[in-house]
């Protein structure tokens, strides 16, 4: 572990700078290499039969005819895969089950939703891929299906999972239950501190299922030779991910399947798990040539993970001067068809912006028949803040104190007892609201129909497995070799960082990502851990090779390595030794051969210490009274960054994260018909926003360092979309008076809720 | 989408012969932006795709000797918002040409192609019927021309029999405003879509007026989209504005028309209730603005 502090106060040469991102030119020219690019010889397709059924008994399949048509090499289903036990596995973003992994890959005897996997074949061509695809005779028994969490716990509702019994609640049931477990967290006593409230309020709130929407659908390529080994090209966030998960789904050794990176296209938590890449090794084992396959986006859409649908009930309760005393949560969250959504990280991030004596969240984890749901930015955590933020928003209201006042006067702050389990230490919960308050967005004027709205959010953030390897070449030039996916401009901070640490220009700094064969474990890109964790790591490489630059000057010289130091680029003699000219990093690698052999360090940790992340969001909208549009006229996100090593990068991730949120807040929304299809699987009737939906949005990093990373770092990425929800639903009911709980705001809905206040 | 022949004749004499030998297994290409994308996800295999951007009179704009304007079928978007005149003469038009697609479709898509994919929420439909288009439509037979609002009798079916294309779009002469004395005319479509571009319309309103030298409105027409199986012409609204200066009154009394008129369906893109009420909304609205358009007190 990165151990010696950098002085926080310290002036640096390249962290805060903004240098041209080292992946920048490839991705613009077109020349870098996402999934869907690899190709190897005699490279063959696969593609996927995916159940016409939200909930259906496999009675049989009959590959015969797929099998003997020209052209096709190799057709699977389940009973080409392993069958795997129960146990949960730990490699991922969010709890999964490796059982439940495998059945989600491909169906063993249920379809659980419509766009399931139930087998898969590789042919000469895609189209022939697809014509086999339709040769393949499935006998279904159609089940009574359950789509909403709500009738998913009726005493009467179709049971996904025979053997799934509610976690979590005492006695221990002995019937099974689509509520896959029950989980609690809070602090002090909710109901006394509500009983203690002189404005309580109780709201009830809805949101639909929404998609990462990342623009590359998933794609792999993947060989498995006869001595079985394999190799898989995929876009993902974690390359490790994918070899731990295959092994296990495949029942193979690790060290028998090699994963290199490609670049991604964006993943947002979406490419935390695996879907095509067992199908892709065992279609190759079978036909015997590499297989590649891309879902479409309609199978995006289909059977990929969203981010949960949810229903959350809560109380809040303050005093008449604003001070909040209690609150009490019941969070519902679909899960999907296999459990695991995030609803025990909806539960512990809930109230951690406030001070709180009595609080106390339940989470409930129900399974439905729709694609489960992977990781989306901050897992769990928009819903939530959708349901605090606005109640809190209301409850100032009701005190007639400013939002931004009301939520300082109950700011958790360092020191503070989180609800869910430690201390608060350093976090700039205070500092961005103070930031938020200050910025003249706060105080403008607003013109006709137009409303402003406010929200907090934090996000934990996450440490996890790091691992970099630095190696000094005979020119003085640097590679950096880590293991996580660049999915938001790592490569270029981990090289300013590297560059920082030897005090070299950062153009001799050449950031690698290497596949899994090459450089030490990685937890996946995620919990926005790269730049902070994988940055340790490279800080502890670097200063591993400055050590053994430091040997390599005190050799050349004949004097105590102690009597070495180094900065500025090169070695230097401590005690002023007449006639010892500084040693450049150059100079020392040039007679590396002559003075030990290769340089090169290497670190691997467990990064501590993360940097828990606040952010205030200030929305302004205009909402036309009588079609009920909203159109977001003025957005600024304030975030506290610990330090920014590349300022755009953080500003990206915070006008991104807000982005996805005003999206998730405004019109995303997967719609379903009675049978269990998703209605609009393609970016038109899923709308996204585009360009011209969002003003500039305006950031302010906020810089709280983190005092236990070497230059300061929070995680970034993910806390942005905690806010955008509450603070454009705040924003609307400003500008209309209608407080709107249930998620998209489409304009039927607001124009449904004016014209109900209207009358 | 495998296995199409590819023609792309010169004259729509041998476009007609291409389509009868065909009988009923072509499709005639425009820009290709809704018939490409439906074959490509296997919603339509045509055997034949009949390309007719290489036919000068569908790939032409020109002004009529009477004053009004003939449009090619397969002229796309862009175009359309080049031609000076017609901007002048028929904003309407070329605002709802304009709003499908993003700039790259707008190179491509083209009024004869929106028209005869036959949705109910075509923008340029709407525009159109308000206009008073009609279309000239070739044939085995010879050609016809047909209203505008006749062309779609349900969603995705057109009246054209199998043979037949659409060969241009027919727009009557208008005042010309330069006398400010005499009478002026003004148009205007408005959609509504929950994103600001890139959507399919929820509900559109076209609007066309005449007004004489008083400002009275003399003659009017509306066209609703997106309300109804087919693009409708409202007669009921622009009744309610003819004889009228477009009061707020009038503006009120054109809007319920327009609601009452209204046959939508609940889907995933709007419900019943409010395509009803936007489209009272729009029709006012977009009133109003042909109203500014034509010089009137708006």
């Amino acid at each position: 572990m990165a151990t010696a502090e950098v002085d926080q106060q310290k002036k640096f040469k390249w962290i805060g700078t903004r240098p041209v991102r080292p992946d920048g030119l490839d991705k613009v020219r077109g020349r870098a290499n996402y999934g869907a690019d690899h190709a190897l010889p005699g490279m063959i397709w696969g593609k996927v039969l995916r159940s016409p059924h939200a909930h259906a008994r496999i009675v049989s399949i009959d590959t015969s005819k797929a099998e003997a048509m020209e052209g096709v090499h190799a057709v699977i289903t389940a009973a080409d895969l392993p069958e795997i036990l129960s146990e949960e596995s730990k490699i991922g973003e969010g709890p999964t089950n490796f059982r439940d992994l495998s059945h989600n890959v491909i169906a063993r005897e249920k379809a659980l939703y419509h766009g399931h996997a139930v087998a898969a074949v590789a042919a000469t061509t895609s189209a022939i891929a697809q014509q086999a695809l339709e040769a393949i005779q499935v006998e279904y028994e159609v089940l009574p299906h359950v789509l909403e969490g709500d009738d998913a716990q009726a005493p009467d509702a179709p049971i996904l999972h025979d053997d799934l019994f509610t976690k979590g609640v005492e006695p221990r049931p002995t019937r099974p239950s689509n509520v896959a477990s029950r989980t609690e967290m809070g602090r002090g006593d909710a109901e006394a501190g509500l009983a203690k409230a002189d404005h309580v309020i109780t709201r009830s709130f809805r949101t639909k299922a929404v998609h990462q929407g990342y623009i590359e659908p998933h794609a792999v390529v993947a060989t498995l030779g006869e001595d079985g080994r394999a190799t898989v090209w995929a876009s993902s966030q974690g390359h490790f991910m994918i070899r731990a998960y295959c092994a296990k789904l495949l029942g193979m050794d690790q060290s028998q399947i090699k994963v290199i990176p490609a670049e991604i296209g964006g993943g947002f938590g979406g490419k935390t798990t695996v879907y095509l890449e067992p199908l892709a090794i065992a279609l190759s084992g079978k036909a015997g040539r590499p297989v590649k396959m891309v879902m479409s986006r309609e199978e995006v859409f289909r059977a990929t993970g969203p981010a949960s649908a949810t229903r959350i009930e809560l109380r809040m309760g303050c005093t008449k001067d604003g001070k909040l005393t209690g609150a009490h949560a019941r969070l519902e969250y679909e899960a999907g068809a296999f459990p695991g959504s995030p609803v025990g990280a909806a539960v512990m991030t809930l109230f951690a912006p406030y001070d709180i004596d009595g609080c106390l969240a339940e989470g409930y984890d129900i399974v439905v028949n729709k694609c489960k749901v992977a990781a989306y930015r901050a897992p769990g955590a928009p819903m939530a803040a959708y349901a605090v933020e606005t109640v809190v928003d209301e409850l100032a209201e009701k005190c007639g104190i400013d939002p931004i006042e009301f939520r300082l006067q109950n700011a958790s702050r360092e020191g503070t007892q989180s609800a869910f389990g430690p201390k608060f230490k350093r976090i700039g919960n205070i500092e961005t609201l103070e930031a938020a308050k200050a910025h003249p967005h706060y105080s403008a004027p607003l013109g006709p129909n137009q409303g402003r709205g406010v929200a907090s959010g934090f996000w934990f953030n996450g440490g996890m497995q790091s691992s970099a390897t630095v190696q000094v070449a005979d020119d003085g030039t640097i590679c950096v070799v880590s293991g996580n996916p660049d999915i938001g401009g790592s490569r270029a901070s981990l090289a300013m960082m590297a560059a920082e640490e030897f005090g070299i220009d950062v153009k001799l700094v050449d950031p690698q990502i290497a596949d899994t064969s090459v450089v030490g474990f990685s937890d996946l890109t995620g919990g926005s851990r790269v730049t902070f964790a994988t940055g340790m790591a490279v800080v502890d490489a670097c200063r591993d090779v400055i050590r053994q630059l430091r040997e390599r000057a005190a050799s050349i010289w004949g004097i105590e390595v102690d009597a070495v130091k180094w900065s500025d680029g090169a070695a230097r003699a401590t005690n002023g030794d007449a006639g010892l000219e500084p040693l450049s990093l150059r100079d020392i690698a040039l007679k590396a051969a002559r003075t030990g052999g290769p340089i090169s360090g290497r670190a691997s940790l467990t990064a501590r210490g993360v940097g828990m992340a606040f952010a205030v969001h200030i929305c302004d909208v205009e909402v036309d009274p009588e079609t009920g549009k909203v159109d977001v006229v003025r957005y600024t996100t304030v975030q506290d960054a610990g330090r920014a090593i590349h300022p755009s990068y953080v500003e990206g991730q915070m006008q991104g994260g807000a982005a996805q949120g005003i999206g998730w807040a405004l019109n995303e929304e997967y719609i379903y018909d009675a049978d269990g299809k998703m209605e609009n699987p393609g970016f038109l009737d899923y709308r996204m926003p585009v360009a011209s939906d969002l003003p500039m949005i305006d950031t302010v990093i906020v810089e709280v360092p983190n005092p236990t990373h070497p230059y300061g770092v929070r995680g970034v990425g993910e806390v942005p979309i905690v806010p955008p929800i509450p603070a454009v639903v705040n924003a609307v009911h400003a500008a209309t008076g209608v407080r709107i709980t249930e998620l998209p705001l489409s304009p039927p809905r607001v124009l449904a809720a004016m014209d109900a206040r209207r009358n | 989408m495998n296995g199409s022949g590819y023609e792309a004749p010169r004259t729509v004499e041998e476009t007609v012969t291409l389509l009868q030998q065909a009988n009923g297994a072509a499709r005639v290409l425009a820009g290709g932006t809704d018939l490409l994308a439906q074959m490509k996800m296997g919603m339509t295999s045509p055997a034949l795709l009949i390309d007719v951007k290489k036919i000068p009179e569908l790939a032409s704009i020109e002004q009529t000797a009477d004053g009004g304007f003939r449009i090619g079928a397969a002229v796309c978007g862009a175009a359309l918002a080049e031609h000076a005149a017609l901007v002048a003469a028929w904003p309407g038009i070329v605002e709802a040409a304009r709003l499908i697609g993003s700039e790259q479709i707008q190179g491509r898509a083209s009024l004869g192609g929106n028209l005869c994919n036959g949705s109910p929420a075509a923008d340029s439909v709407p525009a159109l019927i308000a206009a008073g288009a009609t279309c000239t439509i070739a044939g085995p037979g010879g050609t016809r021309s047909v209203a505008v609002e006749d062309v779609i009798t349900a969603p995705g079916k057109t009246c054209l029999a199998t043979g037949e294309l659409v060969v241009d779009f027919r727009l009557p002469p208008r005042p010309d405003g330069s006398d400010a004395r005499a009478a002026k005319a003004g148009d205007a479509y408005l959609r509504m879509i929950p994103r600001s571009e890139m959507d399919i319309a929820i509900v559109g309103a076209g609007v066309s007026l005449t007004l004489d030298e008083a400002g009275v409105c003399t003659a009017a027409r509306v066209g609703l989209g997106a309300v109804a199986a087919t693009p409708l012409r409202v007669d009921a609204a622009a009744a309610a504005l003819i004889g009228t200066t477009l009061d707020d009154a009038a503006l009120a009394a054109a809007g319920e028309a327009a609601s009452a008129a209204a046959r939508p369906i609940d889907d995933k893109r709007g419900t019943i209730a409010y395509r009803k009420q936007v489209a009272g909304v729009l029709t006012r609205r977009a009133a109003k603005i042909a109203l500014a358009r034509a010089g009137g007190n708006g």
